[in-house]
């Protein structure tokens, strides 16, 4: 492990793309912020800019008009900066496969860390899902 | 005069939970003019529809908003009840109005959490988030989900409500009341909020009409217009209710109206429940076997506006053309009107105050032109224009119209 995720991993700050879904992973996201669930906690912060971000929230089936915005978000961020994909859709594009619109799912632009499946995660799925990226980034085992 | 200057706002900004891209055009602090540009969350719907067979559309139509996740596939099974020409069991159509109307709790005090934190307030985000958290473990303990509840069917519903849990409903309500009267008190006391919202953002009766909207977001500015009175589906009829109508139509106007709703949603599920005990338990679903040829309409107030879907059948499994419309489209037109006036600070919460919900919004349509041209939306825009001025022309020469521009 780097220095860089040594310092990392005590305060991820996290930012959100909804790159088109139907806004359950969304509002899911919001909701570990409040209090029965609590995020901050742990030291993650909803944050405002992608400038700032170390791990980017994606949710959403990629569409033609959003693929190419998430890209250069993923550019624009400071690096290491790690993705990971909430909710079905990212991970494998769920029921928009066929759709006209819709084109692959999120690891085919970007890298992918961690992927939470669900329609939508609950908070503690997504919270778990986080911290198996916590363990993941400090090469823990568990 | 100052020059004019834009402010970009999106796609991907911290005020937003959606994708949508504004252009805000400014003189100084002052916003002109605006321009909305959606798009980024369009997925096929209609399209993914029509290839999915009559049960497995319910789902479909589901995931088209997560917020208002029960209202798309209510108004879709109403419409194929329409083709059918078929009533659900009483009990079903009081358990989709229990859940309908939880629905409706949840993303009014979603929306309200959220407008605190447009307004700089996040205090009330949290308060009002905290106080939701009942209504989802309620939503879990009827249909084992938090969000996408998955409990309407062709002719009734998935799932039965157990006696044993109207208890546990009827608790969580009546504990929620004094919160939400706490709410409405915060409101009308504080002189922050009083002060950031009164006046703010006016959506005058006239131009509410006249751009169609819908909702809380016409009801704030006086507007009588509730698709559960006018055209009352399920049992609606059946309960004693009345539409909350209040007349400034401004953002304090719309606040209030969403909690005075909640407090109203809440008395109807408890008069839902009290009609429950008195029927016996038994079916909850109609048996369907075929769809035949024809077409149905259903129309459902979800809590954002009329919710309205259309289906037509060929006889086969699978509908021929499903059309929806959502209410976000009305009303996301009136921030051409609430927005211009006001300074840029007020835009983030003018923006948000028709509770917009962008992926609802976004239907597609491509037009092929004999078969072979695909029309791009520029083109579209451009065909358009041609015909306002070929109508110009018309008119001005008939000279029974006068078309001037309104700049609205």
């Amino acid at each position: 492990m780097g220095l860089k995720e040594k310092i990392l991993v005590k305060s991820l700050w996290v930012f959100h793309i909804s790159a088109g879904s139907c806004n359950n992973c969304d509002i899911e996201i919001l909701d570990c912020l409040t209090p029965r669930f609590d995020i901050e906690r742990f030291g993650m912060q909803l944050i405002g800019s992608i400038r700032h971000a170390d791990v980017l929230l994606v949710t959403g089936a990629m569409n033609k008009k959003s693929a190419p915005i998430l890209k250069d978000l993923y550019e624009q961020a400071p690096k290491p900066c790690f993705v990971v994909a909430v909710g079905t859709c990212p991970c494998s594009q769920h029921m928009f496969k066929d759709s006209y619109n819709t084109i692959s799912s999120l690891d085919a632009i970007i890298p992918v860390d961690v992927y939470i499946p669900g329609c939508p995660p609950k908070p503690e799925a997504i919270i778990a899902g986080i911290a198996k990226l916590i363990n993941k980034l400090t090469n823990d085992k568990r | 005069m100052s020059k004019k200057k834009i402010i970009p706002i999106g796609p991907y900004h911290p005020l937003q939970e959606e994708p949508e891209f504004f252009k805000l055009i400014v003189e100084g602090e002052k916003v002109v003019e605006l321009e909305i540009e959606i798009g980024y969350n369009h997925r096929g719907i209609e399209k993914l529809a029509e290839n999915k067979h009559w049960d497995q559309v319910t789902f479909v139509v589901e995931r088209i908003c997560g917020i208002c996740s029960t209202s798309h596939p209510f108004a879709y099974v109403l419409a194929v009840e329409d083709l059918l020409g078929m009533q659900p069991p009483q009990r079903a159509s009081y358990i989709r109005m229990i859940i309908d109307e939880l629905q409706r709790i949840h993303s009014h005090l979603l929306w309200l959490g959220l407008a605190g934190h447009f307004i700089g307030y996040n205090t009330i985000w949290m308060w009002a988030w905290k106080a939701r958290e009942p209504i989802l473990d309620l939503f879990e303990l009827i249909s084992g989900n938090r969000q996408h509840y998955a409990m309407m069917k062709i002719g009734g519903v998935r799932k039965d409500i157990d006696p044993q849990n109207y208890q546990a409903i009827r608790k969580t309500i009546k504990e929620l009341y004094p919160t939400l009267k706490m709410f409405e008190k915060v409101v009308k006391d504080d002189p922050v909020i009083m002060k950031r919202t009164k006046g703010v953002g006016v959506l005058t009766k006239e131009y509410a009409i006249s751009f169609g909207a819908l909702g809380p977001t016409a009801r704030a500015s006086g507007v009588n217009i509730d698709v559960r009175k006018d055209d009352p589906y399920a049992l609606y009829d059946k309960i004693d209710w009345s539409v909350v109508v209040l007349t400034d139509g401004d953002i304090y106007a719309k606040i209030l109206l969403r909690i005075l709703e909640c407090l109203e949603s809440s008395s109807i599920i408890l008069k839902c429940l009290e009609s429950l005990d008195r029927i016996p338990k038994g079916e909850i679903e109609t048996e369907v076997f075929d769809i035949p040829a024809g077409e149905g309409i259903g129309r459902v107030e979800a809590p954002r506006g009329e919710c309205f879907h259309y289906v037509r059948s060929d006889g086969t499994n699978r509908p021929v053309r499903h059309k929806i419309r959502a209410p976000s489209f009305m009303n996301v037109a009136t921030n051409l009107v609430t927005v211009c006036g006001y300074t840029i600070s007020d835009a983030a919460i003018t923006l948000a105050a028709v509770d917009p919900c962008y992926c609802c919004t976004e239907r597609g349509a491509v037009f092929s032109k004999s078969g072979k041209k695909i029309l791009t939306g520029e083109e579209l825009i451009k065909l358009s224009i041609e015909k306002t001025e070929k109508l110009k022309r018309l008119y001005q020469k008939q000279n029974k119209f006068n078309f001037q521009n309104k700049n609205i």
